[in-house]
């Protein structure tokens, strides 16, 4: 396997930890106006994700740094020609970064409402930008034969990426919700399961839908046969099964399998791409590749160094974070804030 | 309007306006590990107060700092994709790194401080605060590193069309940054110094409750404040004989030096016209510049004319004159600045051993204006140091204008950047209205802010 190879796989483990991770946070932002009944519920529901979401988003600019490093012209065009749809997304993240901090600092209902609504926002719109724009590079954009994107806006809005971007958002709802099932207790805990099982069957449904899209729409099934199918199977099982746990409340295994759909959905878009990164509509040979999109062989072997050092260390840190962590919101916890 | 010219402005005030932040979280936290170690080593609560009093300060401006710190790692791709195409073989490894080493290390340490006091041991809460200033301060080496091969390409080579990298060691102890680096930790550690100075002499002059808290913080941020605009002098005096072997058309335009001098003069005021580049108006000191270049009253410093013909035979026929009013200004401005802090702090260290500064209102009473002296001198610093850089992206290999996005309209362009001006300015306004009702409540009001049955 060559360094190219390994790079592709790194930023989809990356994006695969970010939607993992965000994924349930952002899931909580998009309840959060609706399982709160009133100001310390809410605050309750903030604190399950309190002291993770930044750490969370880090993985995304982690991305974003890996993808720079290892595939420039990857980042060049993708950023670029996404341009409307990352900065909708970047507008977003500021307001839900800036709400998780100023929503308690005053008193006012007005204040902590608006906050609580910027929340709810930056999680819901990033949530399905992200299932658009990942659809897009498989589905293949408009990029001429300087690797620019030549499209517009609209481009990005076709039935197949609006279909994923939707996914993405029930997906990580339910996932947020069987999450606060979770870390919560009494009303909100019954709630975020009550949510959990009335999300489950539109979940499915539009799993399915984009699975099966991406896999025949795409020409996914061409390229690589039959044999693959296995991942988005797993995907789909996984999410299945979700419900037989969340009725048996067994929600921590449910919780896990929630995760095994996002992992193998987000492998799934990644093994459809391989070894291309962003596909061009207008020409097969104009899509960007791991070849022609990356960087140096040496700076590869570099970055390679250094992520083999430091993620492990990332990881661990981050792990005993979620072990401090680890119990139940209470009314009585302390609301530390 | 084109392009070029709205992406430099996106560029130039969503930059400029994440600086207003990371300053001060790279010197605050420092500050408040430092009192949290104390009250975990002595178990004295007044500490304690401390730490939760500038922490809380600290995670206001943390927050905009994080939230818009997002848009600068996406806006390379975004707004300069030819940019990012050239120099992404070597800009993007610190980058990546920098989110690696320093952001996960930050965010999640920061995570587990705030949520984390009745789940820790007093000691290892503390280690969390460390574990955050170690973060924050290392991210600012992984950007400067980035932003020093701007300055000073090193360790590349070109090839296939773009800068590649050759040599990772060398890129990463850039000359560049052994100056930058200090120089902006230097800076954060004055930033945090004058924060805590300002507002600990608003509550001194006002006799708040709690004044313990703030005498304690005063009689600290003073000695940081002492020791970070000395060294912040120090080094920038370094810096700016580095940027003479460099970057001289930098300097000739911080000085408007229009002709080659030996030895040369320091600039007290200048006026220039820069159509024709001449002088208007020019009261200048004779030999100080050489002194500064060299320490010694002698010895050539190159000026704008001669500058710009040995560019035009070295890279072709063009303008390499950036612009000299902004690249004047800002270097007085931020010179200026940061020796008034110095005198300031040192007239703040004499009145701390005396055990007098709690009588000295007129000081007391000058300090909180001065809080905006850092920021004023961070904010210029950065304006000198890329508006000076100009026609250049990377110096000598890349011009700004060569940069831009092909993928993105003027029309896009102009739509995210006055959404990001009303944005920021919004959330400024909103910032400041709770950095100054925290700041002012003091660390009891503070309890009293806090929702009902939180801590």
């Amino acid at each position: 396997m060559d360094l190219n190879t390994i790079w592709f796989i790194l930023i989809g483990v990356l994006f695969t930890g970010f939607f993992f991770l965000e994924g349930f946070d952002f899931g909580v932002g998009i309840l959060l106006p609706f399982l709160g009944k009133e100001d310390k519920e809410r605050r309750i529901i903030i604190n399950t994700i309190g002291p993770h979401w930044d750490a969370n988003e880090v993985w995304l600019v982690t991305a974003g740094g890996a993808m720079f490093a290892a595939f420039p012209n990857w980042y060049a065009t993708l950023f670029s020609g996404f341009y409307l749809a990352l900065f909708l997304m970047l507008l977003t993240m500021i307001l839900r970064a800036v709400a998780f901090e100023f929503r308690s600092k005053d008193k006012n209902p007005r204040w902590r409402s608006w906050w609580d609504w910027m929340i709810f926002v930056g999680s819901l719109v990033p949530a399905l930008l992200w299932g658009v724009a990942m659809a897009n590079l498989l589905r293949g954009v408009p990029i001429d034969a300087s690797m620019t994107y030549v499209g517009g806006f609209f481009n990005l809005l076709n039935p197949f990426a609006l279909l994923c971007g939707l996914t993405f958002v029930l997906v990580f709802t339910l996932h947020g919700a069987i999450f606060l099932t979770l870390k919560t207790d009494g009303q909100i805990s019954k709630r975020a399961r009550a949510v959990a099982k009335a999300l489950w069957i539109p979940a499915v449904v539009s799993l399915v839908l984009a699975l099966g899209m991406g896999y025949f729409g795409t020409g996914m099934a061409a390229r690589l046969g039959v044999a693959p199918i296995v991942v988005p199977l797993i995907a789909v099982v996984a999410l299945l099964l979700v419900s037989w746990f969340l009725y048996r409340e067994r929600t921590g295994l449910a919780f896990v399998l929630t995760g095994v759909t996002i992992a193998f959905s987000t492998i799934t878009l990644f093994m459809g791409l391989y070894p291309r990164v962003m596909v061009s509509s207008l020409s097969p040979d104009w899509s960007l590749t791991i070849y022609n999109a990356s960087s140096s062989p040496y700076t590869l072997k570099v970055m390679s160094i250094v992520a083999l050092i430091l993620l492990p260390i990332v990881l661990a840190y981050q792990a005993w974070s979620y072990w401090i962590f680890r119990q139940r919101l209470v009314r009585e916890s302390p609301l530390e804030y | 309007m084109n392009e070029l010219l709205l992406a430099r402005w996106q560029f130039a005030i969503t930059c400029t306006y994440h600086y207003f932040f990371v300053p001060l979280t790279l010197g605050l936290s420092i500050l408040v590990a430092i009192m949290e170690t104390r009250y975990a080593r002595t178990g004295d609560e007044v500490f304690k107060r401390m730490a939760k009093f500038w922490g809380k300060l600290f995670l206001i401006n943390f927050a905009m700092g994080v939230a818009t710190g997002l848009v600068m790692e996406f806006q390379f791709g975004m707004n300069w994709s030819e940019y990012a195409r050239f120099v992404g073989d070597i800009f993007g490894a610190p980058l990546a790194i920098e989110a690696l080493l320093a952001f996960f290390l930050e965010a999640t340490f920061l995570g587990i401080w705030i949520f984390g006091w009745d789940k820790l041991s007093k000691s290892l809460h503390a280690a969390a605060m460390w574990m955050v200033a170690i973060g924050s301060n290392m991210s600012a080496l992984w950007i400067l590193i980035a932003n020093s091969f701007m300055q000073q390409p090193v360790g590349y080579t070109i090839r296939n069309g773009r800068a590649e990298m050759t040599d990772f060691f060398v890129l990463i102890t850039n000359p560049n940054v052994r100056f930058q680096f200090p120089h902006v930790i230097a800076a954060g550690i004055t930033t945090a110094a004058f924060f805590v100075l300002g507002i600990s002499a608003y509550h001194l002059l006002r006799k708040s409750h709690d004044l313990e808290v703030f005498r304690r913080s005063f009689r600290i941020a003073v000695v940081y404040a002492v020791i970070g605009t000395v060294l912040v002098i120090l080094v920038g005096h370094g810096q700016t004989q580095h940027m003479i072997d460099t970057q001289p058309m930098k300097m000739a335009a911080a000085e408007a030096l229009m002709q080659t001098e030996d030895p040369a003069s320091f600039s007290l005021l200048s006026i220039v016209n820069e159509a024709d580049m001449t002088d208007i108006f020019s009261i200048r000191i004779p030999g100080l510049l050489s002194f500064l270049a060299y320490n010694t009253f002698q010895g050539e410093v190159k000026g704008i004319h001669e500058l710009q013909v040995t560019y035009q035979d070295l890279y072709g026929p063009g303008n390499y004159v950036p612009p000299v009013a902004v690249s004047y200004w800002t270097f007085r401005l931020m010179v200026g600045a940061g020796f008034l802090m110095a005198l300031l702090a040192l007239v703040g260290l004499y009145l701390v051993f005396r055990e007098r500064f709690e009588q000295q209102r007129l000081y007391l009473t000058l300090l909180v204006p001065a809080i905006a002296l850092p920021y004023i001198a961070n904010t210029t610093g950065w304006l000198l140091t890329e508006v000076g850089r100009q026609p250049w992206i990377v110096f000598g290999l890349q011009k700004t204008e060569d940069a831009v996005s092909p993928a993105v309209s003027a029309g896009m362009v102009l739509f995210s950047l006055a959404t990001f001006t009303v944005l920021y300015g919004a959330l400024m306004v909103a910032d400041i209205y709770l950095l100054s009702k925290y700041a002012k409540s003091g660390p009891e009001g503070q309890e009293d802010l806090s929702p009902a049955g939180a801590h």
